[in-house]
């Protein structure tokens, strides 16, 4: 009997999953749908521009600074055991542009502007304020979706484009002015092994994560339930979601440039 | 194509069922309201208002059944077609759901602009106009909707639904919440504003006295159906058990008893 509850549980899970991933699914090709399709609305795409782009820019620049001169720190440290400190600025860059850029500035949108959307957009759910955007025959997902896709797939390269800059610029100055490090060969050393490719890598990634982040949070907030709870389950669920999601097209990507 | 004749009803419902899981909200709705008439559907709270509302606006789509609006059958509509009813509907929530990102004006002018095209300035205006028939003065025009009461919310909800001139206008709640003062204001404003725009109304409510005061024809759900409906007039002798007990605010009665048994 025990085994049967345990199969059936199992079988509920199951269940439960494909229901959301058809879900899932079936929302984001109406958004998309809604995406390429005209009328657009440019100036509300602006707006969510400068509120996941520009108001990002501090939180962004920090995370990447630190991040930058702590990787300084610890490749010198490493790189000294078998004589590798000189690799110090190389690895900075290649660490940054390819991997830590893109990622660490996606997670940190995860938190800030996923969270952000689900709870905009689910409050406008429990308040009818979606249902009266339906009643004024202008469609939810045109209004409100398809501008925060766009908005967060367009801003996270230029956020991440930022972010490699100054995480290069904490690494320079954690390996100039804590390890003495020669300025000028620092700098050539860098310049010397950056590709295209990694930039162009990192950039791809980043549009992809900001799409997902924008998705994740008008997911959870379209379809959020139940009031204040809801919406605070809605905010939680986006944030969680778009993290995991990152970290998994993380890894596909990497594959796919790098194999 | 679509019987636009004059004996055609301007909304006509009939067989509506909705279930959600194992609730059965809706069981057959059937009602049907006139060119230029207004209908106050009354009946306790789950009893099926809102979803039969929902229903109609598109909101919701029904499990079965038939919703015809000018003689069209909407039940099946989507995206642009949906969108070209809609156009014609004004709807004032119970809540108001203004939106919280743009001022009172923008807020008005909303349909004016998204669903009609207007550009911003003469939207502006007419947004004005509306908001002085409800009574709202225009230096609220650029103030937030939460810096505004739950009566004054109504009211630019109420300037937002009839800004477009709509052909039918819907009424959730009305007065819900507000105090007695400001429920019989809001409820001159539906009728002289009804009356003046020629529309046809639909109001959902368990407010007697609002139901009695904008209504031509009162229809009490009960049970996902319509148990009684007739001119607002007549309520009173109806002689429905149900019916008398609701209007009358009784706690013992048919209504009663299968709250306990429930």
């Amino acid at each position: 009997m025990n085994r049967w509850n345990f199969l059936a549980a199992i079988g509920r899970i199951f269940i439960v999953f494909l229901n959301t991933t058809g879900h899932l699914i079936l929302f984001t090709a109406t958004a998309l749908r809604h995406v390429v399709l005209p009328p657009f609305f440019l100036r509300i795409t602006f707006q969510q521009m400068l509120r996941i782009g520009y108001f990002s820019l501090p939180v962004v620049g920090l995370t990447a600074i630190f991040t930058g001169a702590v990787l300084a720190l610890q490749i010198y440290i490493g790189g000294s055991r078998f004589n590798a400190e000189g690799f110090v600025g190389q690895v900075v860059v290649i660490s940054m542009v390819r991997e830590l850029g893109p990622v660490l500035a996606a997670l940190m949108l995860a938190g800030r502007v996923s969270s952000a959307i689900a709870a905009e957009i689910g409050t406008m759910r429990v308040t009818e304020q979606i249902d009266a955007l339906t009643t004024l025959a202008t469609n939810p997902f045109k209004y409100l979706v398809a501008p925060r896709l766009i908005a967060a797939t367009l801003t996270l390269p230029l956020l991440v484009l930022v972010a490699d800059i100054i995480g290069v610029m904490g690494g320079f100055l954690a390996a100039t002015q804590r390890l003495g490090m020669n300025a000028g060969i620092y700098m050539k050393s860098t310049m010397d092994v950056l590709e295209v490719e990694d930039v162009t890598s990192g950039l791809t990634k980043a549009a992809v994560f900001g799409f997902l982040i924008a998705l994740m949070g008008c997911y959870h907030g379209y379809n959020s339930r139940g009031g204040a709870q809801g919406v605070g389950a809605a905010t939680t669920d986006a944030v969680v979601s778009a993290s995991i999601l990152i970290l998994l097209f993380n890894y596909i990507l990497t594959d796919f440039f790098f194999s | 194509m679509a019987d636009q004749t004059q004996d055609t009803p301007k909304i006509a419902v009939s067989g509506l069922h909705k279930r959600f899981g194992a609730n059965q909200v809706l069981a057959g709705i059937d009602l049907e309201v006139g060119r230029g008439k207004s209908l106050a559907i009354i009946g306790g709270s789950g009893s099926g208002k809102s979803v039969t509302l929902k229903c109609i606006l598109g909101l919701i789509k029904p499990d079965s059944g038939s919703i015809r609006i000018d003689g069209r059958e909407t039940t099946g509509l989507t995206g642009t077609a949906r969108e070209q009813v809609l156009a014609r509907v004004g709807m004032l929530f119970q809540g108001a759901a203004l939106f919280d990102s743009l001022n009172v004006w923008q807020n008005v002018a909303f349909g004016l602009m998204q669903a009609h095209g207007m550009a911003a300035k003469p939207a502006r205006e007419k947004a004005l106009a509306a908001m002085a028939k409800v009574g709202l003065e225009a230096d609220l025009a650029e103030v937030n909707p939460a810096e505004l009461s739950g009566g004054m919310q109504k009211r630019v909800g109420l300037a937002r639904a009839i800004a477009p001139e709509p052909e039918i206008l819907f009424f959730d709640e009305p007065t819900t919440g507000l105090d007695p003062i400001m429920s019989g204001i809001i409820n001159e404003l539906i009728i002289e504003r009804v009356r003046e725009l020629g529309a046809t109304a639909l109001t959902i409510t368990h407010d007697m006295k609002s139901a009695r005061r904008i209504a031509d024809t009162i229809a009490m759900i009960y049970q996902g159906k319509i148990i009684w409906c007739g001119p607002a007039g007549d309520i009173d002798h109806c002689g429905e058990p149900h019916v008398e007990q609701f209007i009358r605010a009784r706690s013992e009665g048919p209504i009663a008893l299968d709250v306990v048994r429930a």
